[in-house]
């Protein structure tokens, strides 16, 4: 064998007086790191294999496994960091692009963690939501710009279609493929028990989940799989993908081994071929050929379904979302650098892109300042993580955020970030049956409505905190927000002042 | 009466059902020390071959051949269960040669185990029921 200049970046850490050599971490592990040696009579490990997942150590009975980070040290400098020499390495010794999964994993400013929310205190006094309704319905769509009579003098209904959410959280485009029937059968049924709506990503709708269609909204990317009549009319609004947060500028490729029988119908392709997406819609060149592609598909569905247009949060996102916002879509989503993905080149997850903080700030401010901020609502995603990023980000000025990565850790993931291999031990990012099997949507199911019910529980604390008795209120409401450790130029962009002012 | 049902769909195969059904079983106050350098003996066993895995343990049948053929009165139905009470037992093992699903077996203690829903040891709940990962062992009335 060659010379390896790697060394593993996790131990395997077993306490031999607690283990009882059960060998589950042996059978739960898709990567084979753990082996029963008859002759030493005691579980090894092979820690190169291990991608620090914790399913052993999740499943271990008698808590005897820990995963620690190797203490192993290249003779790192400032500039050329352990991980900058070992993908030198990596790609000397492949020649190939570097590949990762889920979101950009690098330490540039979170800017959710530099706002702080404000409290009443004394004057408008804060609301208790335990003794107090508290609102956190949300209608997602444009809004009517005026009022509308006929001859007669009675009311004209101008309202277009909408989503009507209960909480202003939804579960972004995942689509069938990257991750499991199991996982999407999760999500599924964790939308419909919380009335909000999860995404089918770019993977066509497989025919069981049809019956989720009133909670379910359907995507239309580059690639148009799965895309048919029933499709567009089995979601309660459709998506058109333009970017993705975690891979703005290109497209997507699912490999052939993932595309079995369920996927090939579901995604209309052949078996064992393989899916790519193209990283521009080779139909659409501008605002009006978007224009075109929007009426398409509301001309296909009678004008009943409202339409998204998802794009990535990039350098000129606020004229782009201006133009997306002429385009007749009536919602836009924007997707940041932080979003998740099954597979990305890391040098495009880790450096294209910019915080969807600033961008949301950007667009809102962009459409309110050009008085097209009714016509369309706007919904964030790119690292939501918990329920005081969301109240921030709707004060910053969303309509509702969309979670994926939240919702698959609430699965079970581990942001062990090897979603491109395939062996998701926790049965989410693979196709593989036995491992698929190993997310039952009973239990996933229960734990995304937990996740997202404590999200919302925590929402209207905070609301009644600052005395706001409804999510319409807090939208776009910076004087709740102050910035932190902020330079003048970002609390601009912001639209924040600063903690004290 | 609630019984331990399976879900072949959402066995692993991981077996620590066994595991804990072997430490629910033998009295001691942490699985290290009931299990540590020990062959186990549980009362709940996985069956499996290729793809396809699932628990086998006794299913507190309504009309139990084992307790008719029990030739010792050891085994005797309480509230739906079966029990076996190892002080009557005389080991002659009519009872495993019965049972259409194994769900009997030697004891290292007495002559015959069986499992009894857990209700004999210190925990009152089925132990299988609470290990298992994924929900394909459940303890509910059908």
């Amino acid at each position: 064998m060659a010379v390896r200049f790697l060394y593993p970046e996790f131990e395997v850490v077993r306490n031999q007086d607690r283990c009882v050599a059960c060998r589950a971490c042996e059978r739960q592990c898709a990567n084979e790191v753990h082996r029963y040696d008859p002759e030493l009579g005691c579980m090894v490990a092979d820690e190169s294999k291990c991608v620090n997942c914790h399913r052993c150590v999740s499943l271990c009975p008698t808590r005897a496994l820990k995963i620690v980070k190797t203490d192993h040290a290249f003779r790192e400098n400032g500039n050329w960091t352990g991980k900058a020499i070992t993908e030198v390495y990596r790609q000397a010794e492949t020649g190939g692009v570097l590949l990762s999964s889920m979101g950009n994993p690098e330490p540039y400013p979170i800017y959710w963690d530099k706002l702080l929310i404000n409290a009443s205190q004394v004057t408008n006094p804060s609301i208790d939501p335990l003794r107090e309704p508290m609102e956190t319905r949300t209608f997602l769509g444009k809004k009517p710009g005026g009022i509308q009579r006929d001859a007669q003098g009675r009311l004209i209904n101008n309202q277009t279609p909408q989503l009507e959410l209960s909480v202003p959280v939804m579960f972004s485009a995942m689509s069938y493929g990257s991750i499991s029937y199991n996982a999407h059968a999760s999500l599924a049924r964790a939308a419909q028990a919380l009335g909000t709506y999860y995404n089918t990503g770019e993977g066509g709708l497989h025919e069981d989940f049809y019956q989720y269609g009133p909670n379910t909204i359907v995507q239309v990317a580059s690639g148009r799989f799965g895309v048919h009549k029933d499709f567009l009319e089995a979601g309660a609004a459709i998506e058109i993908k333009m970017g993705q947060g975690a891979k703005p500028g290109i497209g997507g490729h699912l490999p052939g081994q993932k595309v079995g029988p369920d996927i090939s119908r579901t995604r209309m392709i052949p078996e064992g071929s393989d899916a790519i997406s193209p990283a521009p819609h080779h139909d659409i060149y501008s605002i009006e050929d978007l224009r075109q592609l929007v009426f398409s598909l509301k001309e296909a569905t009678e004008y009943k379904k409202p339409v998204i247009v998802k794009i990535a949060a990039v350098h000129n996102v606020a004229a782009i979302a201006s133009g997306v916002a002429r385009s007749g879509a009536d919602i836009i989503a924007i997707d940041g650098y932080r979003g998740g993905t099954g597979a990305a080149p890391t040098r495009i997850r880790d450096s294209v892109g910019i915080p969807i903080e600033l961008a949301l700030a950007a667009v809102d401010q962009r459409l309110r300042d050009e008085g097209i901020r009714d016509q369309v609502s706007v919904v964030i995603g790119g690292s939501v993580r918990s329920s005081a990023d969301l109240v921030k980000a709707i004060a910053l000025g969303a309509d509702a955020v969309y979670i994926a990565t939240a919702a698959l850790l609430a699965l079970g993931c581990h942001l062990c970030r090897t979603c491109q291999t395939g062996r998701c031990n926790w049965g989410i990012a693979t196709q593989r049956p036995d491992l698929v099997r190993r997310l039952n949507p009973d239990l996933g199911c229960q734990r995304l409505v937990n996740l997202v019910t404590a999200w919302d529980h925590e929402l209207k604390e905070m609301m009644g905190g600052m005395g706001i008795n409804s999510i319409e209120a807090l939208r776009g409401n910076r004087l709740m927000l102050r910035g932190i450790g902020l330079n003048q130029k970002e609390l601009d962009i912001l639209g924040v002042k600063y903690a004290g002012e | 009466m609630k019984r331990v049902y399976v879900n072949e769909k959402w066995c692993l195969g991981c077996h620590l059902c066994e595991y804990y059904c072997a430490f629910a079983n033998s009295g001691q106050s942490s699985m290290v020390k009931a299990l540590k350098g020990r062959r186990i003996a549980p009362r709940i066993q996985i069956e499996e071959r290729n793809n396809i895995s699932f628990a086998v343990s006794c299913r507190h049948c309504t009309d139990p051949i084992c307790v008719k053929s029990c030739i010792s009165g050891a085994l005797s139905i309480v509230d739906g269960a079966v029990f076996i009470d190892s002080d009557k037992c005389v080991g002659c093992y009519t009872c495993i040669l019965t049972c259409p699903y194994g769900a009997l077996t030697h004891s290292e203690q007495g002559a015959v185990q069986k499992c009894e829903l857990c209700k004999t040891n210190e925990f009152g709940v089925p132990m299988c029921v609470q290990g298992c990962p994924n929900q394909a062992i459940v303890y509910e009335e059908r």
